[in-house]
């Protein structure tokens, strides 16, 4: 069996690699707020590092239904994200480098992970901030959570939340479909080989 | 018998029908076709065209949307607007200072919008105070008055403010001669022609920030100067003004002032002003005259008091000015958009002279004079005439032009828009007008480069076009269609204060440079507060200054306590707000004065005397959101050396142990 990578699937990987990269500095999501009062609409950018958009107008308009202020110090993600990401950046090009099927296959395995755990993780705090309200609100709507969609649209009140990724998180996706794709071309070949 | 007694009936009816057929139609008639449809701009859809319209004795200018006549903004310029704070707010009342004081009205009766290369490049818009001679210049990023200077040597500034092409110079010109400020005018009225003098003011339009100052001034003989219109092209360099009461009367002007068969149209050659100025041959006079700048990042405006300017003596200084024969008191003084062809309207005359550029330059080159009138040269008539506009209609006013070598004339008395033919002299169309029109408007219409889609005629009387409102009735405006070959009514609406002179550009150069809100970190009002942190009370002697900031939906602080009957109250709000469409309103009762509007970033303040001891609310005025009914306060006024401490809170209610405890709040 050869454990070496064939030639598109390291170029592949080190594709995925150079994609990872400018992930540290492009906004990863977007969730946009529409509303009849907000015809231009009210957008938020999420990136490795920090909040972008109309956070402060947003903030505002939150404390009605008594969400708390979203603040870049309050997560702890936006201190280790970048290093994530360009880590895996990094170690993309150095598994095309050291050209080995198992460090692929391993590598793949480790950044999907990320991947779904940083949804969950983005979903624990949409949740958080959907549910923990303010009981002193000016507004309190019996039942009404104001959890945003992780995917996806869905009705708040007057507002209308759109979630879905941006540049950023465009590029992680086609990253971890690379990759995952290598992985079943690896498959495949091995298959072949053996029968 | 009886067929004949029938037949005569019948003839009877048929005459009657025939008879009311021919009564004048009703003016619901006048619009026709598809009328409606060209002037629809659908909810929620731009109209085309914004509309500067001088508000007259309302000392305001309106902004309306062309084709559908909305009303966008009234914009506070020489009147105080209690809505708006004007001329109530510690910051705006500078704006309304002159050498003689506050002057809370006049009556704004031209505006004009800044050119470039004499195409209207949607800076700003300047404005005419009639009454104490000032111009105005309006910011049309944030449609707010920047700047107002008063004109010393001046009564009525009517013929004002008109431009040149690059925005050099605003004029002024004195509508009633008076005896110059620098001169004693403690004088016998009857001793008008030996001691009452015209001027005309030429204010220099600093060309990055607009600010305004007074070049010179041109003294003149005393006659009335009554519009006037800049060169443009060729004729740039030149500036061309209508004067009437030639005849210097200082009673009864409407017999005596229409004595003479020609008044004049005034020549002058500013770029020659200019040599003059440069060699030195200009007199400094003393004089006092305020100047008013609004500063839009302390958010307050400045006033000053100049005390000089220089006068060139037009009546000595020779090749400065010229003067025209017009024929019977010309009132508009209109140049063409080629710069060749100047067009003058006696208001009593029968037709309508039209003079040429280039014969008044060979005439004044040949000294083709006939005579002089105080020292001005006056050119022979008909060797400056290109032609006349023979029974054009009654009562000429004002012209505006639609680049196509055609020329649109309101008529006043037979009230209708006349539209001619500039080079042939010929009328081309004529419409009529509901009723009595006095200016009227083309999109760029002065300017080099009109965009001729629409005239609008402003007229001063509606009588029976709207609802009646008992004895006093709206002016009104009414827009034609001139894109085709004949004049088409499509939309009239009523107007706020008395339209005269007004101008409209093309939305998309206005609307794309119009501010949305005020940064608050560029803030430097010396009483703001950036942020709720920053809020407070405090005292200096019987001035209590009262740090407070609105942001949706609470003041802070919004419980004061400590102020004392003597005190002045200073409420100094600064809307924390950085979003687009959120201004706070503040009002304390029985303020004795107006309420605030803040917009957001901005600082504004409200000067409040309270008379009685009690507790005062105040509260926010501008629907700002879900909770704006809630955004309310108290302030608590004791009697004069009462000990009740000075404090100041938010949040805590009167169960609060802390409660009276002066403390910053959160």
């Amino acid at each position: 069996m050869k454990t070496n990578l064939s030639r598109p699937v390291r170029i592949m990987a080190a594709i995925s690699g150079l994609l990872l990269i400018p992930t540290v500095f492009l906004p990863l999501w977007r969730i946009d707020l529409m509303a009849p009062q907000y015809p231009e609409g009210l957008y938020m950018l999420i990136y490795a590092s920090k909040l972008g958009g109309n956070v402060e107008i947003i903030n505002g308009l939150n404390h009605y239904i008594g969400m708390r202020e979203l603040h870049v110090d309050d997560f702890a993600e936006f201190k280790v994200l970048p290093y994530i990401l360009g880590g895996f950046g990094l170690l993309g090009l150095v598994v095309a480098g050291i050209n080995k099927k198992f460090l692929y296959n391993i590598y793949t395995f480790l950044f999907l992970a990320f991947c779904v755990l940083a949804m969950v993780d983005f979903y624990r705090w949409e949740y958080d901030y959907g549910h923990n309200l303010n009981p002193n609100a000016a507004i309190i709507v019996p039942g009404m959570a104001y959890q945003p969609p992780l995917i996806g649209s869905k009705q708040l009140l007057n507002f209308t939340a759109y979630s879905f990724p941006s540049v950023g998180g465009y590029f992680l996706t086609v990253a971890a479909v690379l990759l995952l794709a290598g992985v079943w071309i690896n498959y495949r070949k091995n298959n072949k080989l053996s029968v | 018998m009886k067929n004949s007694f029938l037949y005569l009936s019948c003839i009877l009816v048929f005459g009657v029908l025939a008879t009311t057929g021919c009564k004048p139609k009703g003016t619901g008639s006048a619009v026709a076709g598809d009328a409606a449809q060209k002037a629809f701009v659908p909810p929620g859809k731009y109209d085309e065209y914004y509309n500067f319209v001088s508000g007259g004795f309302s000392g305001q200018l309106s902004v309306y949307g062309l084709p559908s006549g909305r009303l966008f903004r009234v914009i506070p310029v020489f009147s105080v607007d209690p809505e708006k704070g004007w001329g109530y707010s510690e910051e705006s009342k500078p704006m309304l200072m002159t050498s003689g004081g506050f002057e809370p009205w006049d009556d704004l009766h031209h505006t004009e919008l800044s050119q470039t290369n004499g195409e209207i490049d949607g800076r700003w818009v300047f404005g005419n105070a009639n009454n104490t001679p000032r111009v105005a210049r309006i910011d049309l990023k944030t449609f707010r008055t920047a700047e107002i200077i008063e004109l010393p040597n001046s009564a009525g500034n009517h013929s004002s403010p008109f431009i040149t092409e690059n925005t050099e110079y605003v004029v002024a010109g004195t509508r009633f001669s008076v005896p110059p400020d620098f001169a004693n005018g403690d004088v016998p009225i009857s001793s008008y022609k030996e001691n009452f003098k015209g001027t005309i003011s030429f204010i220099s339009v600093e060309k990055e920030t607009g600010h305004m100052n007074i070049a010179f001034q041109l003294l003149l003989p005393g006659v009335n100067f009554d519009l006037s219109h800049a060169g443009k092209g060729k004729s740039h360099g030149w500036f061309f003004f209508s004067c009437y009461n030639s005849e210097q009367a200082n009673s009864l002007l409407e017999v005596n002032a229409s004595q003479r068969d020609k008044d004049f149209i005034l020549a002058v050659n500013w770029k020659k002003a200019e040599e003059y100025l440069k060699a030195g041959k200009g007199e400094k006079k003393s004089v006092k005259y305020a100047r008013n700048r609004w500063d839009e990042k302390a958010h307050t405006g400045v006033h000053e008091i100049l005390n000089e300017v220089t006068v060139l003596d037009a009546t000595v200084l020779q090749d400065i000015c010229y003067l025209i024969p017009c024929p019977k008191s010309p009132h508009g003084c209109d140049v063409d958009p080629t710069g060749e062809y100047i067009v003058g309207s006696g208001k009593l005359a029968a037709l309508i002279p039209v003079f040429s550029f280039t014969k008044l330059q060979k005439a004044i080159a040949a000294k083709d004079f006939d005579g002089a009138y105080e020292g001005i040269p006056v050119v022979k008539y008909e060797s400056a005439l290109h032609g006349e506009v023979k029974k054009p209609g009654l009562g000429p006013l004002h012209t505006e032009f639609d680049g196509k070598g055609n020329a649109y004339t309101s008529f006043f008395v037979s009230s209708e828009i006349v539209k001619w033919n500039i080079e042939k002299l010929e009328v081309v169309d004529r419409a009529p007008t509901y009723y009595s029109i006095g200016h009227l408007c083309i999109p760029g219409g002065d300017s080099k480069k009109p965009s001729a889609k629409y005239v609008i005629g402003y007229n001063k009387i509606t009588k029976d076009r709207y609802l009646p409102t008992g004895p006093e009735l709206a002016q009104s405006a009414q827009i034609y269609d001139i894109s085709g070959d004949k004049m088409q009514l499509i939309n009239d609406f009523p107007t706020i204060g008395e339209p005269h002179y007004a101008q409209a550009a093309p939305a998309e150069l206005i609307m794309k440079n119009s501010l949305k809100i005020y940064k608050i970190e560029e803030n430097t009002h010396p009483y703001v507060s950036k942020g709720e942190k920053e809020s407070k009370v405090v005292r200096e002697g019987n001035k209590v200054h009262v740090y407070m900031t609105a942001v949706r939906s609470h003041f802070a602080p919004d419980n004061i306590e400590g102020v004392k009957l003597g005190d002045e109250v200073y409420f100094h709000l600064t809307n924390l707000e950085q979003d687009w469409d959120v201004p706070h309103g503040f009002a304390v009762k029985g303020g004795n004065t107006a309420e605030l509007l803040i917009m957001p970033g901005e600082t504004q303040t409200l000067k409040w005397v309270p008379k009685k001891v009690g507790i005062y609310p105040i509260y926010c005025t501008d629907f700002c959101s879900a909770l704006h009914q809630e955004m309310q306060g108290y302030v608590r006024v004791s009697p004069a050396g009462s000990n009740v401490p000075l404090t100041f809170s938010l949040g805590k209610n009167s169960d609060d142990p802390k409660a009276n405890s002066p403390e910053t709040p959160k």
